[in-house]
């Protein structure tokens, strides 16, 4: 049997030729000289309407042009300009008929960049309820409701396989699940649903191999996928495992490393009594002498009071018995307590970082407010203890790249839900 | 599968038929729509030339659902405002038969059902009714006014002189698919699934220029 041929058309307005490439599926073809939209349905071509407007709009990818789309080739037979006005305001974008004589009819739509590859579907979507937002249920996959619309064709250019003219208009609604999209249209009682998948404008440029770079993007679309879907869930059980290595490390650290005690002894403090060891006239004394053993580490001094509604401040020095090296600190230990709670802590401690090993004894002098009555203390010095602090800090910093990715992921699903007719805050320029 | 040769009684060109069950065939030469009867052929009308269509299947075009395999071995051709449509008559190598519609390209295969609940009637169905079948929820989502444009090939009853017949189509959240046709005094239902054009795995279709 010989191949189906293409067909030609004169245009009955401007008797020009019009060269049909959807072979008998087209019902409606634009003349490329006149532009007026034809009837191509009969033999007897008759004019559905003639071009009255005085801008000419040429498609971004041109009438004719084939490209490959899930392995199998579509050619661009159509154009149109669909336009939305909400009062003040509107907006277009552009809507390309694909056709494969064996696979059918596809779409492709392209706002501000942002590109669609649109097929209809025949299997009813289920009303449902999600988010607080109306939603529907479709191919397992859960579709939030993003906008409604009128949207009427302004432009065409090319051949359809229904009837169409200039100014028809349809109701539309848009419900999104990231890169999808699921639309209806609904003219007179029929409700036409159909599936957008998100396509980059340099994937459109591969798939039908055009010269040029594809135009730039503005703004995010409703169904353009976030790139930091997946970086966050990763960057966040990549941090779940840092944090588990971290607390490994943490009680290894406690296990082998609990810090050795070098020094320890118990005081009593009260003001104007010297203790017996003083050397001077001051309350100040010196403890006896003891061993810091291996290399240059820290020193921690904890000290513990059994303060009650009082304050206590300790000028400790901490002296090599051999260099004369001296560790000069000092710590405040307050303990207030009523009925309502308590405020302060009976314990400190201090951490001396890096100190050499050797022979030490520590000063001490103490000092409260006058009239204070006494308080008795234990100090205890370890070497070597784990520094947690560094542990704190590890954990904070862990935190940065999750709590980026995540921040950047919010930022970006609220530009998303900016332009939804159910934005969390109604648009601005929005009068109802 | 091939079944008895016989002539048709019109213009004496050889009939054949690849299914033993038809009913009604079409004589390619002479378009005479011929009605088997118990000891021949006889003539009951004769098909106007078919429009025009762009269908990539045609009768003898084989292809195989679910690995089941089948053969076109004739049509009924319908047209309405919004264009028109093909219902192939598909003969399966069990010998059962069933329905390949292609609406502009989209297709939907069904096989004649015993209706699981009573069909309204044609006045009584309309647009947004539901039915409960096999435990799926079937939404009437088109009633069709079409104009039958004629018959080719092999059909499993008669059906040459209709003119306007109503359809309602149906379709669940699942693709599947109904139709309820009412071209007879009894509506009858056909139920199948919406599929896609690699899922059939066609052979011998037709050819498009400028297309491979």
């Amino acid at each position: 049997m010989a191949a189906v041929q293409a067909k030609s058309i004169a245009c009955p307005n401007c008797g020009g030729p019009v060269q049909l490439r959807g072979f008998a599926h087209t019902l409606s073809a634009v003349c490329p000289q006149c532009l007026s939209i034809l009837d191509a349905s009969s033999p007897e071509v008759q004019i559905l309407q003639t071009f009255q407007g005085k801008t000419q709009v040429k498609p971004t990818i041109p009438l004719g042009t084939r490209g490959k789309f899930a392995g199998a080739q579509y050619e661009v037979i159509g154009f149109q300009v669909r336009e939305v006005s909400t009062g003040d305001d509107s907006y277009s974008w552009d809507e390309y008929l694909l056709f494969n004589p064996f696979k059918g009819f596809r779409y492709l739509t392209e706002y501000n960049g942002h590109w669609n590859f649109v097929h209809v579907e025949t299997a009813l979507p289920v009303k449902t309820q999600a988010r607080g937002k109306p939603a529907m249920q479709y191919d397992s996959k859960l579709y939030l409701a993003f906008d409604y619309m009128t949207a009427s064709t302004v432009y065409v250019l090319g051949e359809f396989p229904w009837r169409l003219k200039r100014g028809d208009s349809v109701a539309c609604q848009d419900f999104v699940a990231p890169p999808f999209m699921l639309s209806s249209e609904a003219t007179e009682g029929d409700i036409t649903w159909s599936r957008a998948e998100y396509m980059t404008g340099e994937q459109i440029w591969q798939a039908f191999k055009l010269p040029g770079s594809p135009p730039p993007i503005y703004g995010i679309f409703a169904n353009q996928p976030s790139s930091y879907g997946s970086t966050v869930a990763s960057s966040w059980s990549t941090w779940v495992w840092l944090n588990v290595v971290l607390a490994a490390l943490v009680f290894l650290f406690m296990f082998i490393s609990p810090g050795r005690i070098a020094f320890s002894d118990h005081y009593v403090y009260s003001q104007g009594v010297k203790p017996d060891v003083a050397f001077s006239n001051t309350e100040a004394f010196v403890t006896p002498t003891f061993q810091l053993d291996g290399r240059k580490s820290n020193v921690e001094l904890s000290i513990h009071t059994d303060l009650d509604n009082n304050w206590v401040y300790f000028n400790f020095a901490l002296i090599n018995n051999q260099t004369g090296e001296s560790f000069d600190f000092g710590r405040e230990v307050s303990y207030y307590h009523d009925s309502d709670g308590s405020d302060g802590n009976r314990n400190n401690s201090v951490i001396i970082p890096s100190v050499p090993s050797g022979q030490y004894y520590l000063r001490v002098d103490p000092e409260m407010a006058r009239g204070s009555p006494f308080v008795a203390y234990d100090l205890q010095l370890r070497r070597n203890v784990p520094n947690y602090g560094f542990f704190g800090l590890a954990f904070v910093l862990l935190l940065i790249p999750p709590a980026f990715t995540t921040f950047r992921r919010g930022s970006f699903e609220a530009a998303r839900w900016r332009e939804s007719d159910y934005a969390p805050i109604p648009k601005s320029g929005d009068d109802d | 599968m091939s079944g008895p040769a016989a002539n048709c009684p019109s213009c004496g060109a050889p009939v054949k038929f690849l299914w033993s069950s038809a009913v009604q065939t079409t004589c390619e030469f002479c378009h005479s729509i011929l009605v088997r009867t118990d000891v021949d052929l006889k003539k009951v009308g004769e098909v106007a030339d078919l429009p025009a269509d762009a269908s990539p299947i045609q009768i003898g075009t084989e292809g195989a659902y679910q690995n089941k395999s089948f053969v076109v071995v004739g049509r009924i051709i319908y047209e309405y405002e919004q264009g028109g449509w093909n219902e192939w008559h598909l003969v399966f190598n069990d010998g059962s038969s069933g329905w390949l519609a292609d609406a502009q390209l989209e297709y939907d295969l069904s096989w004649i059902s015993k209706p699981p609940t009573p069909l309204p009637g044609p006045d009584e169905i309309h647009q947004g009714q539901t039915f409960q079948w096999n435990s799926k929820s079937f939404l009437v989502t088109a009633r069709t006014r079409a104009h039958y444009k004629g018959v080719q090939g092999e059909l499993p009853f008669q059906y040459w002189d209709k003119s306007d017949v109503l359809f309602a189509d149906l379709r669940t959240c699942t693709s599947d698919f109904g139709t309820i046709d009412y071209s007879d005094s009894t509506p009858l239902l056909f139920l199948g699934r919406a599929v896609d054009f690699d899922e059939l795995h066609l052979k011998n279709l037709r050819e498009f220029e400028g297309w491979t």
